[in-house]
């Protein structure tokens, strides 16, 4: 049986959460939200230190409270939640395909939010030469047991990158008893934010070894050492220069990957350098009417962001939905999905006028939305390619300069976001961010 | 002696990189290079009384999770973190338990209370 849906948002996590609530705001009254996990509320549940929601709600909330704000709101507003579901296959018509105690079941919606979240990388992914005993773990990995399962995972530890997971790890792990013998980072500066290095390593006196690597694991049953070595400006080893630490533990931190599995079954196009979907300003990907946010778009370093995210494409999707319906296109809108304000900046046809392109010039390692349409107000998010100071981020069509912006400090680890209002990008046929050089 | 010291604001993520003058009296008489006024607390707490805010977990018994995420109600002076810790691994409570209960009032005499971050069910 065919089960219709206005709107079906893929993952419960703080953006899939937040989506559903301000759906249900613009209008959207048939929204189903699928999680796979027994709980709403995504990571936020095991990222229990504090420090969410400063931006939005101007206190320091824990994850767990933070996930809990969006829970409550959807459950008063009678949101429709399945939890304990795995969504087998989205296509491009937005046919839903779940898998669950209960068995298969099939849906077929108007719009679909994709807020699947990202992975981790393992030690697969980065190569790590030795033997593969027991005794590493991800630090997701790793906090889900100690926070949520009561899994105390080593004693003494040694941890790899120095994202903010592995450093809220660092220290939650030296309270919980544990002896962290050092955080290794193969850059020459650390990925995760300054608050954390001096409030998860500098309190607890933890070392923290920048443009170091582990070279090698060994044990045979658990994990009994790993040796670190010294990299150059290139990343490659240092001869001379390895170290052997004894250890029963190494935590990776070592970065993350939005989950798109569903996104390419359904021929959406995604970007190679975030990972994600490469979306419009409306946070529309390549197949109409179906949008992205949060850590399935680009991996975000704070909460606050994720749920906007999640607002504007819960608001692109009602809008969808609203000119689909209008339109007469029924439920199974397997059309073009043009909305009425898709129309171009002279209410030509639709298809007529060329969506503007945002390059990630010097300095940038990306920038967000891929594609604008003209004329209007768009808020940009950004991550520069390497720690600097004093610098301008600048927004230029061709050679005039539309907005700049002036950084004390720019680090990897912190997104940037800009706004650009419908004024500033009026008569933009092109649009590159960069670092402004002088 | 007057001296300056540098330090990183936690209070929020942009990290204001500050530059903190103290005076004989240890003393907080200026702060460089904080975007808000909250830079300027946090380094007086710094040069003080340095406080942090605690989260743990609290070991529950026949819930549906066998853990329950806690905080402190305001943040501690940071040596006393470890030894509120260690007393918070030898509690156990009884499900259900309640989004922001007390389970701890005036932790090690800090006038903050500890308190559950979310709910734990009964396990059925």
């Amino acid at each position: 049986m065919l089960i219709n849906k206005d709107l079906i948002i893929v993952g419960a996590g703080p953006a899939g959460l937040a989506a559903a609530v301000e759906a249900r705001k613009r209008g959207i009254d048939d929204i189903l939200v699928l999680e796979r996990e027994p709980v709403a509320g995504g990571i936020l549940n095991q990222c229990i230190h504090d420090g969410f929601g400063l931006i939005k709600f101007n206190e320091a909330l824990t994850g767990p409270e933070y996930a809990r704000k969006y829970m409550d709101e959807a459950d008063e507003m009678g949101i429709e939640l399945i939890t304990n579901v795995m969504v087998q296959e989205l296509s491009s018509d937005k046919a839903v395909t779940t898998v669950s105690p209960d068995g298969i079941r099939s849906y077929q919606a108007k719009a679909v939010i994709l807020a699947m979240g990202c992975r981790e990388r393992t030690r697969g992914a980065i190569c790590i030469p030795g033997t593969r005993p027991a005794g590493v773990f991800t630090a997701g990995v790793a906090q889900n047991l100690v926070n949520i399962r009561n899994v105390m995972i080593g004693k003494n530890i040694i941890i790899l990158g120095s994202g903010d997971i592995g450093l809220i790890m660092a220290r939650r792990l030296t309270l919980e008893g544990a002896n962290v013998l050092a955080v290794v980072e193969k850059l020459p500066y650390s990925s995760g934010l300054q608050r954390n290095i001096t409030q998860c390593l500098d309190d607890f006196g933890i070392p923290l070894l920048l443009s170091h690597t582990v070279t090698n694991i060994e044990g045979r049953e658990r994990v009994t050492a790993v040796t670190i070595s010294r990299v150059d400006e290139k990343g490659n080893t240092i001869r001379g220069t390895s170290k052997k630490y004894d250890c029963d533990t190494l935590i990776l931190s070592v970065g993350l990957i939005p989950e798109n599995e569903l996104s390419l079954n359904a021929g959406i196009e995604i970007d190679h350098v975030t990972g994600g979907p490469r979306v419009d300003e409306k946070l529309q990907t390549s197949v109409p009417g179906i949008f992205a946010c949060g850590n399935v778009l680009q991996v975000h370093d704070l909460v606050d962001y994720v749920s906007a995210e999640g607002e504007l494409a819960a608001g692109s999707a009602a809008e969808y939905i609203g000119s689909s319906t209008a339109d007469g296109c029924g439920s199974v809108d397997v059309g073009v999905g043009v909305n009425a304000e898709d129309k171009g900046p002279n209410g030509e046809n639709p298809l007529s006028y060329e969506k503007i392109s945002v390059r990630a010039g010097r300095g940038i390692r990306y920038v967000l939305p891929q594609t604008i349409r003209p004329g209007k107000a768009v808020t940009f998010s950004m991550r520069v390619v390497k720690p600097d100071r004093e610098k301008t981020v600048c927004f230029k069509a061709g050679d005039r300069i539309i907005k700049k912006r002036k950084y004390t400090a720019l680090n990897p680890a912190e997104m940037i976001r800009m706004d650009l209002s419908q004024n500033e990008l009026k008569d933009v046929s092109e649009l590159e961010v960069c670092i402004y050089e002088d | 002696m007057k001296t300056n010291r540098e330090m990183v604001c936690i209070v929020c993520p942009n990290g204001c990189r500050l530059n903190v003058f103290v005076d004989e009296q240890n003393r907080v008489t200026r702060v460089e290079n904080a975007l808000c006024r909250n830079g300027k607390t946090y380094a007086e707490d710094e040069v003080q009384c340095p406080k942090r805010s605690l989260t743990s977990t609290v070991k529950v018994k026949d819930g549906t999770h066998p853990l329950v995420s806690v905080r402190s109600s305001k943040p501690i002076p940071k040596e006393k973190l470890q030894e509120a810790v260690d007393t918070l691994r030898l509690l156990e409570l009884t499900a259900p338990v309640d989004f922001h209960q007390v389970i701890v009032s005036d932790i090690m005499g800090t006038g903050a209370d500890i308190v559950t971050t979310r709910q734990i069910a009964k396990a059925r």
